[in-house]
């Protein structure tokens, strides 16, 4: 299926968040996630499941003024 | 005591993480500063690269201030304000809207929008703006914490050129009045001070100084001694001389 991760249309066969998360290679440590526009606590991952056309951001915090 | 919102900090000197040639700096410098708020940006992660979590180089006493830089609109800066509330950043929130690329100067009418809203939320929202003291009326009225005008460009360094303006806003905002962006040495932060601002933030400065601690320290004590002189009534200036000891001419009969 087709989403939409970081602002790129990617393909992917990951069922849920922390597949797609594991499947990046992405440190989830201290990873936030926006699934479409809703912030996932890092718990629900797992039990979030992913749908054609959704709509993620991977984040994190860094050094800002 | 500065108080922002439901909080009191005893330091008058807000920080920010940018621009650090290693994160491992800022522990010792928020120990050597003393200051008890800092901010924070959110960005997309880029996989595979090596990811900085820059959350755990902030003792967990410090205030954080997460910004809303990259924000071009009132609903980005809200978004993400939204999304820094519900990763565990708090309820502070420093509203930073901009268009121009080139000056890095903010967008006040998108960041009152942004106000509005946000601090209907519950947000405490400091929201960096350009010096004018109509948008200073207008984000107490939207229920903004305070107001932060800028000093300069975004790490420009080049100190308070918009004093005259800062000084306008001081004399007329509800709000307490932070000077954000361009202090680029102590005793600018401490001019701001004995004008009566009630705090400065300072990011580039300290983070790209030779020694940022030693800076950070440098810049608590021109933040408390500007507090001091602006407390202590000052004479001000006048063009004649007055004469401090007795002219007495005993030695001319």
């Amino acid at each position: 299926m087709k989403i939409t991760l970081n602002g790129s249309v990617v393909e992917t066969d990951q069922t849920d968040l922390l597949a797609l998360v594991h499947e990046r290679g992405v440190d989830p440590s201290s990873l936030v996630i926006e699934h479409n526009l809703s912030v996932i606590k890092q718990d629900n991952w797992p039990l979030t499941p992913l749908r054609e056309g959704d709509t993620i951001e991977l984040l994190n915090f860094v050094g800002g003024g | 005591m500065l108080t922002l919102g439901p909080k009191t900090f005893s330091s008058r000197l807000l920080t920010g993480t940018g621009k650090f040639a290693s994160k491992t700096l800022i522990a010792p410098m928020l120990e050597a500063s003393g200051s008890q708020m800092i901010t924070v940006a959110l960005r997309r992660v880029d996989p595979g690269a090596d990811q900085e979590n820059i959350l755990s180089h902030i003792p967990d006493t410090v205030t954080l201030l997460p910004n809303t830089s990259g924000a071009r609109t009132a609903e980005e800066a809200v978004r993400i304000a939204r999304i820094a509330r519900a990763a565990g950043c708090g309820d502070f929130i420093k509203i930073e809207v901009i268009q121009d690329m080139q000056y890095l100067l903010p967008e006040n009418y998108e960041t009152l929008k942004a106000t509005e809203i946000l601090a209907r939320e519950g947000f405490t929202v400091l929201p960096y703006v350009m010096a004018d003291i109509n948008i200073a009326r207008q984000l107490h009225d939207a229920g903004a914490a305070a107001v932060m005008p800028l000093g300069a460009p975004i790490g420009s360094n080049a100190g308070l050129e918009m004093k005259a303006m800062i000084r306008r806003i001081i004399d007329t905002s509800k709000l307490p009045v932070i000077v954000d962006a361009g202090i680029g040495k102590p005793s600018q932060a401490a001019e701001a001070m004995e004008m009566g601002a009630d705090a400065v933030l300072v990011n580039t400065a300290i983070a790209t100084a030779q020694d940022p601690a030693l800076a950070g320290r440098a810049f608590a004590k021109a933040v408390a001694a500007g507090r001091m002189a602006c407390l202590c009534g000052l004479a001000g200036a006048q063009a004649g001389a007055s004469a401090s000891s007795p002219l007495t001419g005993f030695l001319r009969n």
